[in-house]
């Protein structure tokens, strides 16, 4: 559906996005993962054909992007402001008038819950009531590929699942999506595929459980609060930050062994299933929301 | 360029306009505020001077006298020459002056219907003025306020297009209204038409009803022709609009924004011919005032009303108007940008 090659951005001597290779077929929801100031958002706005790469190609089914695309892309930026005094409604029927294409009002208004909304000046709306209405104008024209810059970035835990659940219908009617967040959680429930980014380049790419397949096979990630405890005194595959190590391992139980008889105290200690937050901090050594 | 994308634009534009009714009221309200405040303040007779104008040289008989006649001396008068015969008549049929003496034909000209043309045509007998034959004119007063309403009318279009675009754009650029609009597929060319046409609607309804509204109180002079009054103020305000969309082509900030506007708007409140005559400025000053679109509005409205002129002799404020709007455009269009 689209696909960049050798996508880069450089403002003054620093690259935001950096010779980025990604492809996304049809159908397929990709989400596109790092902390802030990793790039994910000057790489989708350049996808999007807001902002022109430095370098790269980009091509829309084949073709390479061109302003006519735009017809066929939907798009929720991060923060976007609207006209002000004018309701919900008028704002739908603004934007499919800048279409050549629409998807019924209706349709539209039942896919994003907004029945209750539609007289409601722009401005009066609630964070997730406000997502929801993007959301719609990013869905007015009917698009074979959406672009959703961090839609649930400051929703409360209700509103983020209420999102996820509208972006489910979505998935299910085939479309191409591609959704950046730093949620992990976000990722997991909803995308196909995975890229990480950091420093402006993908540093992993794959389904989110490949991903976590390929780094820490079946295992377990067991967690214990460093305290006074020298480096040197934990196994040698333990990934030590700031105040607590990380230990993958498949064999729980020697690995316990182990550290009780190094006379370490687990006091403190957990067990989780890796999940992209530790993949992303085995990856760069960071949290993703730092 | 797509119509129904302008259409839709103007339409949500309007809606913004006038639901905001803070703006609304005060768009509408202000120019009102200023014609009614300048009508009162200028209701008296100000001048306690007689003034009386001259038009053509004195003849031989009365240059080479001793003693020149001693009705071009008087105290407690002012003397105004003109070069112009027909503007001099002109003058004293809309009182802007109390007496003309017309020496090419040796004689004076006094309106019968001004009061103060009947003093100052005794205060001239009385002082040897009797040489000269009397001729009579009749006409109605100019009242400051007639020659003053296009100035508040052309005070309230230049802000309404200056900042109702400039500040508008400036202001959706910021908040990111102009992105969001960037990734459909409206391009700038419809998205600036539609404003500029959002626009010029409201101004020009904005200035029709100010105009209209005050007429019915204070009954303007009108010699000329409505329709060529409205083909001046909507080219003034499309030439208006487009000087703003220069100011809103680029600016992220609405208080450089409006910082810069200020420094447009201030030279042509002042040197514009809106509050005074510029036919008294130094010449520099007039030529300067050339540039500013106010100063060919308010010629050109003036001309219309008060002097019943038609299309042929304000066609030169009309084309200087039409050649600032495609400098603006050009300008605008160049150094426009979204983000």
């Amino acid at each position: 559906m689209i696909e960049v090659r050798g996508l880069s951005k450089v403002y003054g001597s620093i690259a935001a996005v950096d010779h980025v290779d990604i492809a996304v077929p049809r159908g397929v929801c990709l989400g596109l993962l790092g902390p802030n100031g990793a790039g994910k958002t000057t790489t989708i706005e350049m996808m999007e054909g807001i902002r022109e790469p430095t370098e790269g190609t980009i091509l829309f089914d084949g073709e390479p992007l061109a302003a006519h695309h735009r017809d066929r892309v939907g798009i929720q930026f991060q923060q976007t402001a609207l006209q002000e005094f004018i309701t919900v409604e008028e704002t739908i029927r603004l934007f499919a008038n800048l279409y050549s294409r629409n998807r019924s009002f209706d349709e539209l208004v039942d896919l994003c819950d907004l029945q209750e909304l539609l007289d409601r000046d722009n401005r009066k709306l609630s964070g997730g009531q406000r997502q929801r209405m993007l959301l719609a104008l990013a869905l007015v024209n009917d698009p074979d590929l959406i672009f959703l810059d961090e839609p649930t970035t400051g929703l409360d835990p209700q509103a983020r699942r209420n999102f996820w659940s509208l972006i489910r219908r979505i998935k299910a009617e085939e479309r191409t999506i591609i959704l950046t967040t730093h949620y992990m959680e976000e990722a997991e429930a909803l995308c196909d595929d995975i890229a990480i980014m950091d420093r402006g380049t993908v540093i992993a790419r794959n389904a989110p459980n490949a991903l976590l397949g390929e780094h820490f096979q079946d295992g377990v990630i067991v967690r214990l609060p460093t305290k006074d405890t020298p480096a040197d005194a934990f196994p040698p595959e333990a990934r030590l930050y700031p105040g607590y190590v990380d230990i993958p391992t498949t064999a729980v139980d020697a690995t316990v062994k182990e550290l009780l008889s190094a006379g370490i105290s687990l006091d403190g200690l957990s067990i989780h299933r890796p999940n992209l937050d530790d993949l992303f901090l085995e990856l760069t050594g960071t949290s993703l929301r730092e | 360029m797509r119509l129904k994308h302008i259409t839709a634009m103007i339409h949500a534009r309007n809606m913004e306009f006038f639901r905001d009714r803070g703006t609304f009221f005060w768009n509408m309200i202000f120019p009102f505020f200023l014609i009614f405040g300048f009508a009162f303040a200028f209701s008296g007779d100000g001048e306690e001077v007689l003034t009386i104008g001259t038009f053509g040289d004195p003849p031989a008989a009365v240059t080479d006298a001793d003693q020149p006649p001693a009705f071009l001396d008087m105290p407690g008068v002012s003397y105004r020459s003109y070069d112009d015969g027909a503007y001099a008549e002109d003058q004293v049929a809309t009182h802007q002056i109390d007496l003309l003496i017309d020496w090419t034909r040796e004689a004076y000209l006094v309106n019968v219907t001004s009061e103060r043309g009947a003093l100052a045509e005794q205060v001239l007998r009385s002082n040897g003025g009797g040489m000269l034959t009397r001729a009579e004119i009749s006409g109605e007063p100019i009242r400051y306020i007639d020659w003053f309403v296009p100035g508040v009318i052309g005070i309230n279009m230049m802000f309404s297009s200056l900042f109702g675009v400039g500040f508008v754009i400036v202001r959706y650029r910021k908040n990111g209204v102009l992105k969001r609009l960037r990734a459909t597929p409206l391009n700038s060319l419809e998205f600036v038409s539609a404003q500029m046409v959002s626009r010029l609607l409201i101004v020009t309804v904005t200035s029709i009803i100010v105009f209209a509204g005050a007429n019915i109180f204070l009954n303007f002079m009108m010699k000329g022709s409505y329709l060529l009054l409205l083909l001046v103020t909507v080219v003034s305000i499309i030439t208006l609009i487009s000087f703003g969309l220069v100011f809103a082509a680029r600016f992220r900030s609405e208080e450089v924004a409006s910082g810069v506007i200020n420094v447009a708007v201030w030279p042509m409140l002042a040197f514009s011919g809106i509050f005074f005559s510029l036919e008294n400025v130094p010449p520099v000053m007039r030529h300067i005032s050339r540039v500013f679109p106010l100063t060919h509005f308010l010629e050109a409205t003036r001309a219309v009303m008060l002097e019943g002129a038609g299309f042929a002799a304000i066609s030169g404020n009309l084309a200087a108007m039409a050649v600032m709007t495609a400098v603006f455009l050009l300008v605008a269009s160049l150094i426009f940008r979204w983000e």
